[in-house]
């Protein structure tokens, strides 16, 4: 049975992890191969790796980062930041990146979503969006959340898996970094929405919560990056929890 | 030992160079006819459309090697799709190694299958050392339907080929590459393969 996918994801700038890393096992809390490597170990199922770079040596230091990972871990892995053209994928790609992860550069131009299924395949491209709700409707955003659409996220998952998206990363900025679980209610409507897999992002807090994103949410995989950071939850002890909720989970 | 892995443009090989390092082996990667008819392994990878790929063998002329090739060889996710006679994909015919043709899963399904799914029906030493129901890293919309050559099923909607094997001929739906410690187990089985194992057991 197809299992439902736990996913750490890790911040990178200029190639190094972001956000405080509280390893007691890392000897370099800034490495983000070493942290892949104990992840993988873990049980994790796969890793996104999200590029918040703003420098001009950003693709190289990227580039590198991928064969790196690549070289040593052996679960698929999602780059993502700041990606916004068919070189760009083509490069990450043959570098050893499984997937690529594009967000506002699929807004600005949703043509690249149909370029880059068409040329690598749809299961190579995870469009991942942002939004939160305004006035009762959840609209979607750029910029980590601050800069606000007219596009209304039920509309635009259902374009983007039109123009040939393999998954959509959804992150609820309304339940980001709250630690109060994930937004199931929107997840559940997306994943009846679209016939492709949908990650979950924002909210996770504890087990209890990655239980309720698959059980009423409906997601194929959970994401999540400080509670697994900070130890506050152990991936191995998860998964072991949630296959006693009867979830599907490889173990 | 001489690994090559043929490099005819589609898709993630440098994960399987990768792979076979981290089990102490080297591979190289060629598109090369005499260097591939040499080798003592042969992998096939592939990622990405049936038939736009099938067009770059055929530029490449590997679309009449590869089927005569006698060492083992391997073929990986698309790899192992084009091995088949035919494919929905892209309305494709294939290599022709294995008899069957590749169809699309149910609309009912979400697709691609992405994620971790079960091996079982393990056949063959490509699986030595593998348990039944072993978890194997998956990303695909088109499935090959049981058949004669099947030595892995997995079940998605219905149960499919997930490997297959004929004479030195392996193929394998999943990506070992990707698929823990288990898939590069697989990895080693198939570079320690010889004439004499290649029987089912």
């Amino acid at each position: 049975m197809l299992t439902k996918r736990i996913v750490p994801c890790l911040d990178i700038k200029n190639g190094r992890t972001v956000k405080g890393i509280n390893f007691v096992d890392l000897r370099d809390a800034g490495d983000p191969v070493e942290l892949a490597e104990i992840y993988a170990k873990k049980g994790a199922d796969e890793l996104v790796f999200l590029d918040i770079t703003a420098t001009e040596q950003k693709r190289k230091t990227l580039i590198d980062l991928v064969l790196k990972v690549a070289e040593k871990v052996n679960i698929p892995f999602t780059v993502g930041g700041g990606i916004s053209s068919v070189e760009d994928v083509e490069l990450l790609l043959n570098s050893g990146a499984d997937k690529v992860s594009i967000n506002s550069s699929a807004v600005k131009n949703p043509q690249l979503i149909s370029d880059l299924a068409s040329k690598f395949g749809s299961q190579c491209i995870v469009v991942a969006i942002d939004a939160k709700q305004i006035d009762g409707e959840w609209m979607v955003h750029l910029v980590g959340g601050k800069v606000p659409t007219e596009i209304k996220l039920f509309d635009w998952v259902k374009k983007v898996e039109q123009l040939g998206a393999g998954e959509i990363l959804f992150t609820s900025m309304d339940h980001d970094g709250t630690k109060n679980g994930f937004a199931n209610e929107a997840l559940a409507y997306l994943s009846e929405l679209v016939n492709i897999p949908i990650i979950a992002s924002g909210g996770a807090g504890k087990i209890q919560h990655f239980t309720d994103v698959f059980l009423k949410g409906k997601a194929d995989a959970a994401l999540a990056a400080s509670v697994f950071h900070f130890k506050e939850i152990e991936i191995n002890n998860l998964k072991k929890e949630l296959k006693k909720n009867n979830i599907p989970i490889r173990l | 030992m001489k690994i090559v892995i043929i490099n005819y443009g589609a898709g993630n090989i440098q994960s399987i160079k990768f792979a076979i390092q981290r089990l102490g082996f080297d591979a190289i990667l060629s598109d090369n006819i005499s260097e591939i008819e040499q080798a003592d392994k042969v992998i096939f990878p592939g990622v990405g459309e049936a038939s736009s790929a099938m067009r770059k063998l055929k530029a490449t002329g590997l679309n009449t090697i590869i089927p005569k090739l006698t060492q083992p060889v391997l073929g990986i996710c698309l790899g192992m799709q084009l091995m088949c006679n035919y494919s929905e994909e892209g309305s494709t015919s294939g290599l022709g190694i294995f008899n069957a043709e590749v169809v699309k899963f149910d609309k009912k399904l979400k697709v691609p299958q992405i994620g971790w799914n079960q091996i079982k029906n393990l056949s063959t030493n490509l699986f030595k050392g593998i348990k039944e129901n072993e978890y194997m890293y998956l990303v695909h919309s088109y499935y090959v339907p049981l058949n004669k050559n099947a030595i892995a099923t997995t079940e998605y909607g219905i149960e499919y080929a997930s490997a297959l094997q004929k004479d030195n001929f392996y193929g394998v739906q999943f990506h070992p590459e990707k698929s823990s410690i288990s898939g590069e187990k697989i990895i080693k089985n198939f570079l320690e393969l010889s004439h004499e194992n290649y029987t089912r057991n």
